[in-house]
C-alpha cells in the first residue's frame, strides 16, 4: 500500500486546483529537480556522487547471517559492515545489534542524554510537498511570528528550563527571509544557551550572517536521496531542486556552523536505502571537514492536517530500531535526535541504546506555547506541521530520563 | 582483480620497500631477488660522493628508486636534497625526511607538511615520514602527498608496532596509502602492520642485521604477503568468552 497524499481544499479556486493538479498528474509540468535556481549557489564537491553512487549499489538481499555476525564482530565498523546491519538478514540479530550499539553509545557519551526543544516562527510555505502539513496547497492556519511574538515565546521556553532551541520555519524566503530569521537568531541568544536551524537551506554566505546571529547548527532533511522519488514528492518551489539542498550542509560547514544535522524521512521511499544514503553523507563529509559536528535524525513520516492516513508504511519501530542502531555502530561518535513523532517508550527505550538527544515541551505549532505550557487561551495560533506523538513537558521528560537510568543534559556548548 | 599498490601513478606489484640505512650489495640484491622488492630508497646525502662505489650502481634497473632527504633539517633543505636529486637523474619520487633530532631520529611534522606542500607543488611524487600523527596526515594530505609514512617505533630500533593503534587511525582516516616505516624488527611485526591494513612495509635494518640476510629477506616477503592476504580476506570473528544475561534491550518494541 502506498501513501494516499493528494487531498484537494474547497477553499482553493478552480485555476488553483487545476495547476495542483496538472503538477500532480502531469511530470512535464514540473522543472527539472537536479536544475538549480537563480540566485542559487554551487559548490564544489563530490560527496553527493560518492552518497549517491553507493546507494544505488546496494543491494541489501545479498546480505546474509554470516556478513550480520562478522559486522558485529568487528571492532570498527566498515561500510560493507554497516551495509550488512541495514540489511533484512540483519532484522533477527535486533538485540545483539542494540547491545552493541549501547556500548557504542557509551563509549562516546556516557549515560548522557540532552535535551532541547523546537519553536517555530513561522508556517508560511511556497513548495508543494505532498507529504508535509505545511505545503502551500494545505487549507491551514497560516502564522508568521513578529519580534515581540518570538521573545515571548522564547520566555515561556526559557522559563520551563529549556538551556537549547532549535528555531523552524516553513520554507518561504518571501515570507521568513533570512534577515528575519536572523533577528530570531538574535534574540535566541538572549534567552538560550545553544541555538539551531532547520530552515529553507541557503547559500555559504547567508549561513554565515545566521551564524553571526548566534545559530551555530543546521539541520536540513533531504527527506529522501532517490532523486526520482524525491521529484515526485517535491512537486513545486525551490525545495525541488535536489542537489541545492543535498549541498546544504556543506554550505554551512562553509558559511562557519559549528555542527549539521542530516535525515531521511523515513517512509517516503525505500527506507534501507535512505538510511544508507543519510549515514554516508555523514561519513563522507565528516572526512573532509574533520572539525565538525555532526547528528542524525531518523523521523518517520506522521499523519498531518487534512489527511490523517499518512503512515510510515513499512518502517515499523523494529525497523527503526534497526536503523538507530546501525548508524549508532558505524557512526558511533555522532549525536542521535530523535523527536517527538515517536512515542513515549520508543523513545524512552532508544535512548537507552543509542539516541542522545530528545526533545521535550515540543509544539510544531505557531506561536502557542503559551498555551500549550500554561494552559493559559490563546488565539490565532497556527497550524502544526504534523500530529506529535510524545507531548511530555520538559520537566517531565527530564524526571523521565533520570528514571530511567540517563543523565538529562541542557547544554555543553559555549559560543565563540 | 590484481592486487596492486599504486604510488604516483605508477603500479606495484610488491608492498616491501627496502629501506636505505644500512645499505650493501649484498642487502640489496636480498631485498630484489629473496624480498621481491620493487621500490628501494636511497639517500641523496649518499649518491653524492666521489668514490668509485655509488649506490646507484647497485640497484637494478626495474627497480624504482625512492631518493630521501635524510640529513636534512628542515623544509627548505629537504626541497634543495629533493631537487638535487631530480638533477641526479633519480626521478621524480622523494620521501621527505626530516629531523631535527640527532639521537632519536624522529621526524619533525611541522617541517615535514612545509616540504611536502613544496616539492608536490614542483611536481615530485612525496612519500612524507611521519609521527604517526592524525592532523599531520591529513595535513600531508592536504599538501599533496602520494602516501603517508608514519613510524612504527624509532628507527633502527626492531621495536615494532609501538605506535599501533595511531597508525590504525591513520589507516581508518587516511584516503593514501599507509606505508609503516621505520622499527619494524621482525617478520611477524611487518605482517601485523599488513593485517591491519598498511598499504605497505618498509624495513632496512631487520633484514641487514640478519643472521643470514637473504633467509631474513625471503621471510619479510612471505609475512607480507600473509598480512596482506588476512587483510583482504577480512579477519575472522574473536569469539567472546561467557554470556551476560541481562533483561532485552529491545523489549519496549511494540508494532
Amino acid at each position: 500500500m502506498e501513501n494516499q497524499f493528494f487531498i484537494d481544499s474547497d477553499k482553493l479556486s478552480e485555476k488553483a486546483l487545476e495547476r495542483k493538479h496538472r503538477l500532480e498528474n502531469d511530470p512535464s509540468s514540473r522543472t527539472n529537480h537536479m536544475e538549480y535556481m537563480e540566485g542559487m549557489e554551487r559548490i564544489e564537491s563530490d560527496i553527493m556522487d560518492k552518497v549517491i553512487g553507493q546507494m544505488e549499489a546496494y543491494d541489501y538481499d545479498k546480505y546474509t547471517a554470516v556478513d550480520v555476525r562478522r559486522a558485529l564482530q568487528q571492532e570498527r565498523c566498515s561500510i560493507e559492515d554497516f551495509k550488512a546491519l541495514l540489511s533484512p538478514a540483519a532484522l533477527p540479530f535486533l538485540e545483539d545489534m542494540a547491545k552493541k550499539a549501547k556500548i557504542e553509545t557509551s563509549k562516546h557519551f556516557g549515560n548522557t542524554v540532552y535535551l532541547f526543544t523546537p519553536l517555530y516562527i513561522a508556517n508560511y510555505c511556497e513548495n508543494y510537498c505532498i507529504y508535509c502539513g505545511f505545503n502551500c496547497y494545505n487549507d491551514i492556519n497560516r502564522k508568521k511570528l513578529n519580534a515581540e511574538e518570538i521573545e515571548k515565546e522564547m520566555k515561556v521556553i526559557a522559563d520551563s528550563g529549556i538551556e537549547e532551541i532549535l528555531m523552524l520555519t516553513g520554507e518561504s524566503r518571501a515570507m521568513s527571509d533570512v534577515t528575519y530569521i536572523g533577528e530570531a537568531c538574535k534574540l535566541a541568544r538572549k534567552y538560550f544557551r545553544n541555538v539551531g536551524l532547520e530552515i529553507y537551506p541557503v547559500n555559504s554566505d547567508e549561513y554565515k550572517y545566521l551564524h553571526e546571529c548566534g545559530a551555530d547548527y543546521v539541520t536540513v532533511f533531504q527527506e529522501t536521496y532517490n532523486d526520482k522519488k524525491y521529484e515526485t514528492l517535491h512537486l513545486l518551489g525551490h525545495k525541488r531542486v535536489f542537489p541545492y539542498r543535498f549541498d546544504a550542509q556543506e554550505r554551512a560547514i562553509m558559511g562557519g556552523m559549528r555542527g549539521v544535522g542530516f535525515s531521511a524521512l523515513l517512509g517516503l521511499a525505500d527506507f534501507r536505502k535512505d538510511a544508507l544514503a543519510s549515514a554516508l553523507h555523514v561519513y563522507y563529509l565528516q572526512r573532509k571537514y574533520p572539525y565538525v559536528e555532526y547528528s542524525l535524525s531518523c523521523p518517520r513520516l506522521r499523519p498531518i492536517i487534512n489527511n490523517d492516513k499518512i503512515n510510515p508504511l513499512d518502517v515499523h519501530e523494529r525497523q527503526l530500531c534497526q536503523v538507530l542502531c546501525a548508524y549508532r555502530i558505524f557512526l558511533p561518535y555522532v549525536g542521535i535526535t530523535v523527536s517527538s513523532r515517536e512515542q513515549e517508550h520508543f523513545r524512552n527505550g532508544i535512548a537507552k541504546i543509542a539516541a542522545t538527544k530528545v526533545s521535550a515541551g515540543v509544539s510544531t505549532g505557531i506561536g502557542d506555547h503559551e498555551s500549550k505550557y500554561t494552559g493559559k487561551e490563546d488565539e490565532g495560533a497556527g497550524d502544526e506541521q504534523f500530529e506529535i506523538s510524545d507531548g511530555r513537558s520538559f520537566v517531565q521528560m527530564y524526571s523521565d530520563m533520570e528514571s530511567e537510568g540517563l543523565q538529562p543534559v541542557l547544554n555543553d556548548y559555549v559560543y565563540v | 582483480m590484481e592486487d596492486k599498490l599504486i604510488l604516483g601513478g605508477k603500479e606495484f606489484t610488491s608492498r616491501f620497500i627496502l629501506g636505505s640505512g644500512k645499505y650493501s650489495m649484498e642487502l640489496i640484491k636480498a631485498a630484489v631477488e629473496n624480498a621481491g622488492a620493487q621500490i628501494i630508497t636511497m639517500a641523496v646525502r649518499r649518491t653524492n660522493t666521489k668514490q668509485n662505489e655509488s649506490i646507484l650502481d647497485y640497484i637494478p634497473e626495474n627497480v624504482t628508486l625512492l631518493p630521501n632527504t635524510s640529513g636534512a633539517r628542515n623544509a627548505d633543505e629537504a626541497v634543495r636534497i629533493a631537487r638535487m636529486s631530480r638533477e641526479l637523474g633519480c626521478g621524480d619520487f622523494v620521501k621527505v625526511e626530516i629531523m631535527k633530532d640527532s639521537k632519536y631520529l624522529l621526524p619533525d611534522n611541522a617541517e615535514t607538511v612545509k616540504a611536502t606542500e613544496q616539492l608536490a607543488n614542483e611536481g615530485f611524487v612525496v612519500m612524507p615520514y611521519m609521527y604517526p600523527d592524525l592532523y599531520t596526515a591529513r595535513d600531508l594530505v592536504n599538501a599533496g602527498a602520494a602516501a603517508v609514512m608514519p613510524l612504527a617505533s624509532p628507527i633502527g630500533s626492531n621495536k615494532g608496532l609501538a605506535t599501533k593503534e595511531f597508525i590504525q587511525i591513520l589507516i581508518d582516516e587516511i584516503d593514501l596509502p599507509v606505508i609503516v616505516d621505520a622499527g619494524i624488527g621482525r617478520p611477524s611485526q611487518a605482517c601485523e602492520a599488513m593485517e591491519m591494513g598498511a598499504a605497505a612495509v618498509m624495513a632496512n635494518t631487520a633484514i641487514a642485521t640478519a643472521g643470514n640476510v637473504a633467509a631474513m629477506a625471503g621471510a619479510f616477503k612471505n609475512a607480507i604477503d600473509a598480512g596482506r592476504a588476512a587483510y583482504l580476506a577480512g579477519l575472522g570473528r574473536v569469539l567472546e568468552r561467557g554470556a551476560s544475561a541481562s533483561d532485552p534491550l529491545t523489549g519496549f518494541l511494540r508494532d
